[in-house]
């Protein structure tokens, strides 16, 4: 193995996984390598089906891998998954919790699971109903529960061991705007507690707003990783959004060869222009459409986004992807 | 000793869910009255037909309807695993460190003690209409029970984590288990039956658990159809384990 990050919470070396249908060969993770270091929020961020899903679940041992290698919490995945499981704690996309049973009692069972006695278990069980702040409903059924004391039992339920380590998929997906909120709360709390928290999303804000570091997945292909910072400093300089009164490909056209043009594309009918600096460029702009006769109807210039980012380097918006 | 003990835990979260649900509970104990009470007593008049073994209408109707209990008792449990899967319950307990044969024991034990209290209130309704069986003859019988429980839901579960579907599930588990009655001589004894259907009843296994408990019903506890008949379940049950904590363990899409 490669000498890696001494201080990983994962380290992985291209792991596969195909999945095989009556029709088709799907290879829904291709080949990823990544770290993860202990103690930071990192973020796989990318659309529906690009593999962040699979991957997840090969790392938390649901789903053996089609090849490749991984260290998890500090055990080998393929050889040690046992170990792997009592280290980490793992939030499903569709919860986990069961509608007909009792949050308490939910939350102790899963305790026991992991070998703790029936005192520690309901001790443990009770510390996470008040922080996760579930006392109003932790002595009712789950089915009573609200989307956002729903999505906090069953991560209480991936806590109930303490784990080094905390899978979250799409932790957010569904949620009002103040559930999501909580949600970030929450991971932000586990962050300050020493957890390194793995999560996906396929929200440019949640990753901006909540990771140290992001990997982008697009295909079952890691396309780009680093800070949110590093990532949107990557794509250099600012980005111009404008739209014309008539042909927006004529827009392009008479851009895209301008020495102040990075890169231009068109993006929901709009003309998008990389530029180096915004300031200079923008007058130059203003000029260059007058002389070839199109009718500028608005135009706005802004700082990379993380979506920047992805449409950089996948040549997909990221929001188009998951529309 | 962790094995025991995770078995136990499963086993009491899903004994829980069952007597926190007083419909299932309701269910349970009415539907072996049904049996006896709506089916039972057709069976009087035929007693006197060529054919039928001796012992009593009751005596060699009642092993059948325990077994055909034990049968449709576990045949249906897939269902409640199929929507378990859907929000996720599966998931959240295979990441943890227990035993993936306990996760499918603790929820077939408790199917199997439901089968076996139906079992217990039937053969108690049966005795005031003529049923006649000591106590050893019921415990040999409801082992026997058991056992089919077991293997049913066993194979029950394997099917469920293997189709994932209700749509896929319910055909599977119906069209099979409906030739399996029929030919084990549960409704009606295989003496009945004409040679070409006793030669297919032969290869199937329940027809050896009916047998038994027919034998142990008419008195005859020493008598080898009832080694037999508990050999064979047992060890096709140890088959369905090993499939259905198999099926636990593997991972699917």
């Amino acid at each position: 193995m490669a000498v890696g990050v001494v201080d990983a919470a994962i380290e992985t070396h291209g792991l596969r996984r195909v999945f095989k249908t009556r029709k088709q060969v799907v290879e829904a993770v291709a080949g990823v390598d990544l770290t993860v270091r202990t103690g930071e929020i990192f973020g796989f961020l990318g659309p529906n089906g690009a593999g962040k899903t699979t991957t997840l679940r090969m790392l938390a041992t649901l789903l053996p891998p089609t090849g490749g290698k991984a260290t998890v919490a500090g055990c080998d995945l393929l050889t040690q998954p046992d170990q792997v499981r009592k280290r980490i704690g793992y939030v499903s996309q569709a919860g986990g919790s069961d509608y007909e049973v009792v949050g308490r009692f939910e939350l102790t069972f899963q305790g026991r699971l992991y070998g703790m006695t029936r005192e520690a278990a309901s001790k443990r069980a009770a510390e996470l109903i008040e922080m996760l702040e579930l006392e109003v409903c932790a002595d009712r059924t789950v089915k009573t529960y609200s989307g956002g004391q729903k999505r906090r039992l069953d991560i209480g339920l991936g806590l109930v061991h303490d784990p080094k380590l905390l899978f979250l998929d799409e932790p957010t997906t569904g949620l009002d705007p103040q559930s999501r909120a909580r949600v970030w709360d929450e991971v932000r709390r586990m962050h300050d507690r020493g957890t390194t928290v793995f999560l996906t999303t396929h929200y440019l804000d949640e990753a901006d707003a909540l990771c140290d570091r992001i990997a982008i997945i697009d295909y079952g292909k890691i396309v780009a990783e680093g800070t949110p910072e590093e990532l949107k400093r990557a794509v250099a300089g600012d980005v111009v959004t404008l739209t014309v009164a008539g042909s927006s490909q004529a827009a392009l056209d008479s851009l895209t060869d301008q020495p102040y043009v990075r890169e231009a594309s068109i993006e929901d009918g709009s003309v998008r222009l990389y530029v180096d600096r915004g300031e200079v460029a923008m007058p130059a702009i203003l000029r260059q459409l007058d002389a070839a006769g199109l009718q500028l109807l608005t135009i706005g210039l802004h700082r990379p986004s993380l979506d920047d980012v992805f449409l950089r380097q996948t040549g997909r918006s990221l929001r188009e992807v998951a529309a | 000793m962790k094995l025991l003990r995770d078995i136990w835990l499963v086993f009491g979260r899903y004994f829980w869910i069952f007597t926190h649900n007083p419909a299932w509970v309701v269910i349970g104990v009415v539907q072996p009255l049904l049996y006896l009470f709506l089916f039972a007593p057709l069976l009087k008049p035929l007693a006197a037909t060529r054919g039928f073994p001796s012992g009593g209408a009751y005596n060699v109707f009642v092993p059948g309807l325990l077994v055909q209990l034990g049968l449709f008792g576990a045949a249906g449990v897939g269902f409640s695993l199929i929507s378990e899967l859907r929000i996720g319950v599966i998931e959240r307990l295979r990441v943890t460190p227990v035993s993936r044969v306990a996760l499918l024991l603790g929820r077939a034990l408790r199917d199997v003690l439901t089968i076996l209290l139906q079992s217990l209130i039937l053969i108690l309704l049966a005795l005031p209409f003529g049923l006649s069986i000591n106590v050893i003859g019921v415990v040999v019988v409801l082992a026997l029970i058991a056992l089919i429980g077991l293997l049913t839901a066993s194979v029950a579960y394997a099917v469920a984590l293997w189709t994932r579907s209700e749509n896929s599930y319910a055909p599977i588990i119906f069209t099979s288990t409906l030739p399996i009655l029929l030919l084990s001589g549960v409704l009606l004894p295989m003496g009945l039956a004409p040679s070409w259907l006793r030669n297919i009843a032969l290869v199937n296994p329940l027809s050896y658990a009916v047998d038994a408990a027919r034998a142990v019903f008419l008195g005859h506890l020493g008598d080898p159809s009832v080694v037999k008949g508990v050999v064979i379940m047992g060890v096709l049950c140890l088959i369905s384990i090993v499939l259905g904590a198999r099926a636990f363990g593997r991972a699917v899409a």
